[in-house]
C-alpha cells in the first residue's frame, strides 16, 4: 500500500462518482477519483439526456461553459406496429426558457467537462487505472483499493462505489449480488451524424431546440422493451434496449432489433443518408425500487447505476446518480466532520438522506412498474399496440362503414385479444402500479 | 543523463471527421491523444534513464489543452513537462514549429541542463511530414539519427552511442557522437503503465507553461503562421481509382505468352517501355 492515504476514494467517474467527488472535493476532504477510461466520458455510450436541476445543485453555472448538444422543446410517445405508429406529441415554446430544464448531450464530451470541474475543486482524478479489488480488513471493514498499476494500492477512511451498473467491485468483495437479468437493460445504440439543416428541418426544429422520440410496440417483439431517439447538434442518437432475461428467452439479438427499428417506414426517413459513426452497447437497470442493494457498509457506499438507481417509468437515470453522489458525499462529510468512524451505522445516514429525497420516494412510487411490465410483456409491448393501430385505421379509413358499426369492430377486437377480464385488469394494474 | 523529448498532442484519427464542403479536419468534439509515434520515444527515454540515471523532460508545443497530454506523459515516470504555448506560435508548419522547439531545448539546457539526446517520434498522425525531428537537430547543430530501430550502446563517458537505424533495404549501425537528436520507430518498446506514485505524482504536477517571450524567441516573425512559408493550397480526397484489375487467363502457357498478351490488351505500355529500354 502506497504511503499516502485518503479520506475517501471514489471509483468510477461518471455522472455519480463525479458527482461525489466533486462534492466531496468542495467540501474540502481529500479525494482520490478513480477511472478505468482514458478519460472520464471515454468509457460512456448513454444517449444521452441531462436534467438541469439536479446539476444546478452542483454546478449552478453550468451553461456558461458545459457542452450541451439541445434543449429540448418537443416529446413524442410513439406505439408503434410493424407499418405504423400511433403518437403523442407534447411540443411547448414554454421550454424554450432561458434556464432550460432538459438538454440532450453527448457524454464522452459532458462527463471530461464534469471532470475538469472535479479536477478545480481539488479532487485527485487518475484515469486509466482500473480498480481490482477492494482492500477489506479482517473484519469485512474496507480500508482501500487495488489498482492494476504497479504497487497498486491505496487506502481511505471510506470508497465510494461509482463502478457502474455491473457492480463488479461490490459483487468480488461480496457485499452485494451480481444484478439479477430480470433487472437490467441491455441497450444498443448508434450515432448517426446529419448536416444540422437537415436534421433541423426533419424534426422541426430551431437554433437549439431538440426533441426526443421514445417507441414500444412491436419493435421490442414482445420483449419489454424501448426504442429511443434523441437529437443532437448534428447526429441521432439512435437505439433500442430489452431486458437481458428477454433476450435470453427470445434468442432476439440486439442488433437485430434495431436493424429493424431503423428500417420501420416512420424511422428510416428521420435517419436517410446519415453516416453511422457509432455502435455502443450498454446495460441499464431496470428493476426499480425491489432490486436497489444493500447502499452502505463498513467504509464504503455504493451510488448510481451501481446502486441500481434508475426510473425507468420516466427514463431518469443520470439524475438520480447526480443526487445520490451528492448526498453519498454530504453524509460522508458529516460524518467527517463529527470525527466520527466511517461505520456501517454511521454510513446509514446516507441511506437516510436518500429515502428523504425524491430518489427514493420516485422509486418507490413505481416498485410494482417493473413486474407488471416485465411479466406481462406480450400484452403491454405487443398486443395493445397492434390493437391500437387496427383501432386506428379503422377509425381513419372512410369506406362507407357506418361509424357505429366500427366502433364495434374496434371494441371487439380489443375483447378478443385480451377479454373483458385482461382488459378491466390491465387497466386496474396499471393503474395500481403507476399510483 | 538529461533527455528531452518532444511529444505532439494530436487529434485521434480513428475518431476524426472530414468536412464534405472544404474537406478540412473537423476537430471540435475530436478527442485529443499523445501522438502514438512520440510514445515510443517517451518509453526509450525512460528506459536509458533506468538504465543511465539522469531525468527525462517532456516538451510540446500547442494549445493551453495540450496540458492533458503532458500529464499522461508524466503519468509513465518523466521528471517534468514544458508547454510552449501562446497565441504567437499558432499556426506553424515544420519550418516554425522547429524554430519554437529548437529555442525552447535551448532554453530547457539553460534552466535543467543541457540534453545529451533529444527524442521525437518518427513523425507525426495528423501531419506525417517527419520534418520536424531532422529540422530540430539541424537548427541546434545536434547530430541527427532517424529511423532508430534500436540503440545498442551508450558510452557516456566517450560521449558516443551507437544506433541501428533502418533504411531502404537493410539495417545500418552507426554510431554517432552525442548530444544527438534520435527519432525512433514505432514497436521499438512497449509502453510501459506508470505506478500508482507516478500517477499521482503527475494529477498534482505544475506543467511548465512558456510564452514565446518566456522560452527566449528573439524573432517573433519566425513563429507561427507568420514564420510558416508553407501555404494549403487546396485539401481533396483522392479520387479511388475507377480502372479494374483485369484477369488474364493463361493456363499452362509459358511467362511470354502472358507478356505478350499484356502488350496486345496494353500498345501503349509496350512503346513506352521499348522507349525506356533502348540502348540496352
Amino acid at each position: 500500500m502506497i504511503e499516502e492515504r485518503f479520506d475517501a476514494i471514489v471509483v468510477g467517474a461518471g455522472m455519480a462518482g463525479n458527482a461525489a467527488a466533486l462534492t466531496l472535493a468542495r467540501k474540502g476532504l481529500k479525494v482520490l477519483q478513480l477511472e478505468r477510461g482514458e478519460y472520464s466520458g471515454s468509457k460512456n455510450v448513454q444517449g444521452a439526456i441531462l436534467y438541469s436541476d439536479m446539476l444546478e445543485k452542483l454546478v449552478p453555472d453550468f451553461r456558461e461553459d458545459a457542452p450541451l448538444e439541445r434543449h429540448l422543446v418537443e416529446q413524442r410517445f410513439w406505439m408503434m406496429d410493424d407499418n405504423s405508429h400511433t403518437g403523442l406529441h407534447y411540443r411547448s415554446d414554454e421550454f424554450n426558457e432561458e434556464r432550460p430544464n432538459r438538454y440532450t448531450i453527448i457524454r464522452a464530451q459532458f462527463d471530461k467537462w464534469f471532470s475538469k470541474k472535479v479536477q478545480e475543486a481539488g479532487a485527485v482524478v487518475l484515469c486509466e487505472t482500473t480498480v481490482l479489488e477492494l482492500l477489506q480488513d479482517a473484519y469485512g471493514k474496507v480500508i482501500g483499493v487495488r489498482t492494476d498499476r504497479k504497487n497498486g494500492q491505496v487506502g481511505a477512511d471510506v470508497v465510494v462505489l461509482a463502478e457502474g451498473v455491473s457492480g463488479l467491485l461490490g459483487t468480488r468483495a461480496g457485499l452485494r449480488k451480481t444484478p439479477d437479468k430480470n433487472n437490467v437493460a441491455l441497450a444498443v445504440k448508434e450515432m448517426h451524424f446529419l448536416p444540422q439543416e437537415i436534421l433541423e428541418a426533419r424534426f422541426n426544429l430551431r437554433g437549439d431546440e431538440g426533441a426526443v422520440i421514445e417507441a414500444v410496440g412491436t419493435i421490442s417483439q414482445g420483449m419489454t422493451g424501448m426504442g429511443f431517439i434523441y437529437t443532437n447538434k448534428e447526429s441521432i442518437s439512435l437505439g433500442i434496449g430489452c431486458l437481458v432475461a428477454d433476450f435470453e428467452k427470445t434468442g432476439q439479438t440486439p442488433y437485430g432489433l434495431l436493424e429493424k427499428f431503423k428500417q420501420h417506414p416512420s424511422v428510416a426517413a428521420l435517419i436517410a443518408g446519415s453516416e453511422v459513426k457509432e455502435y455502443a452497447a450498454h446495460l441499464i437497470p431496470e428493476g426499480g425500487f425491489k432490486a436497489i442493494p444493500q447502499l452502505y457498509g463498513d467504509g464504503w457506499v455504493v451510488v448510481g447505476d451501481a446502486a441500481q438507481l434508475n426510473n425507468a417509468v420516466h427514463r431518469e437515470g443520470s439524475n438520480l446518480a447526480m443526487t445520490s453522489g451528492r448526498l453519498a458525499a454530504e453524509a460522508i462529510f458529516q460524518i467527517k466532520s463529527r470525527r466520527d468512524p466511517m461505520t456501517k451505522e454511521n454510513l446509514a445516514l446516507y441511506k437516510k438522506m436518500l429515502d428523504e429525497s425524491f430518489v427514493m420516494k420516485d422509486l418507490k412510487k413505481y416498485r410494482d412498474m417493473p413486474d407488471l411490465l416485465h411479466i406481462q410483456a406480450q400484452n403491454f409491448f405487443l398486443t395493445y399496440p397492434q390493437l391500437v393501430s387496427k383501432a386506428m385505421t379503422n377509425f381513419l379509413r372512410v369506406d362507407g362503414t357506418t361509424k357505429r358499426e366500427k366502433e364495434k369492430t374496434t371494441f371487439r377486437s380489443f375483447l378478443a385479444a385480451r377479454s373483458l377480464t385482461g382488459l378491466v385488469g390491465d387497466a386496474v394494474r396499471l393503474a395500481r402500479a403507476w399510483r | 543523463m538529461h533527455i528531452v523529448v518532444c511529444m505532439k498532442q494530436v487529434p485521434d484519427s480513428a475518431q476524426i471527421r472530414v468536412h464534405p464542403v472544404t474537406n478540412t479536419i473537423m476537430r471540435q468534439g475530436v478527442p485529443t491523444i499523445i501522438n502514438p509515434y512520440d510514445l515510443f520515444a517517451i518509453e526509450e527515454a525512460l528506459r536509458l534513464r533506468q538504465q543511465f540515471g539522469g531525468e527525462v523532460t517532456i516538451l510540446t508545443m500547442g494549445p493551453p489543452s495540450a496540458e492533458d497530454s503532458l500529464r499522461k506523459a508524466l503519468s509513465f515516470g518523466a521528471n517534468r513537462a514544458v508547454l510552449l504555448t501562446d497565441r504567437f506560435f499558432a499556426g506553424a508548419d515544420t519550418l516554425a514549429t522547429t524554430y519554437a522547439l529548437a529555442t525552447a531545448i535551448r532554453k530547457i539546457g539553460v534552466e535543467f541542463g543541457s540534453p545529451n539526446i533529444v527524442f521525437t517520434g518518427k513523425q507525426t498522425i495528423d501531419g506525417d511530414t517527419a520534418q520536424v525531428g531532422p529540422g530540430v537537430a539541424k537548427r541546434l547543430g545536434l547530430m541527427q539519427l532517424t529511423y532508430v530501430s534500436h540503440i545498442d550502446k551508450v558510452d557516456l563517458e566517450a560521449g558516443t552511442i551507437d544506433v541501428e537505424r533502418r533504411s531502404e533495404g537493410g539495417v545500418q549501425k552507426l554510431r554517432s557522437k552525442m548530444p544527438c537528436l534520435i527519432s525512433i520507430l514505432e514497436g521499438v518498446n512497449e509502453m510501459r503503465i506508470g505506478s500508482l506514485s507516478d500517477a499521482l505524482a503527475a494529477a498534482r504536477a505544475t506543467i511548465i507553461k512558456w510564452s514565446a517571450q518566456d522560452a527566449g524567441v528573439e524573432d517573433i516573425t519566425k513563429c507561427g503562421l507568420r514564420g510558416s512559408p508553407t501555404i494549403v493550397k487546396r485539401v481533396f480526397a483522392p479520387k479511388p481509382r475507377a480502372e479494374k484489375a483485369e484477369f488474364i487467363e493463361l493456363g499452362d502457357k509459358p511467362g511470354d505468352a502472358f507478356v505478350d498478351e499484356l502488350f496486345k490488351r496494353r500498345p501503349k505500355l509496350e512503346a513506352e517501355l521499348g522507349q525506356l529500354t533502348r540502348g540496352y
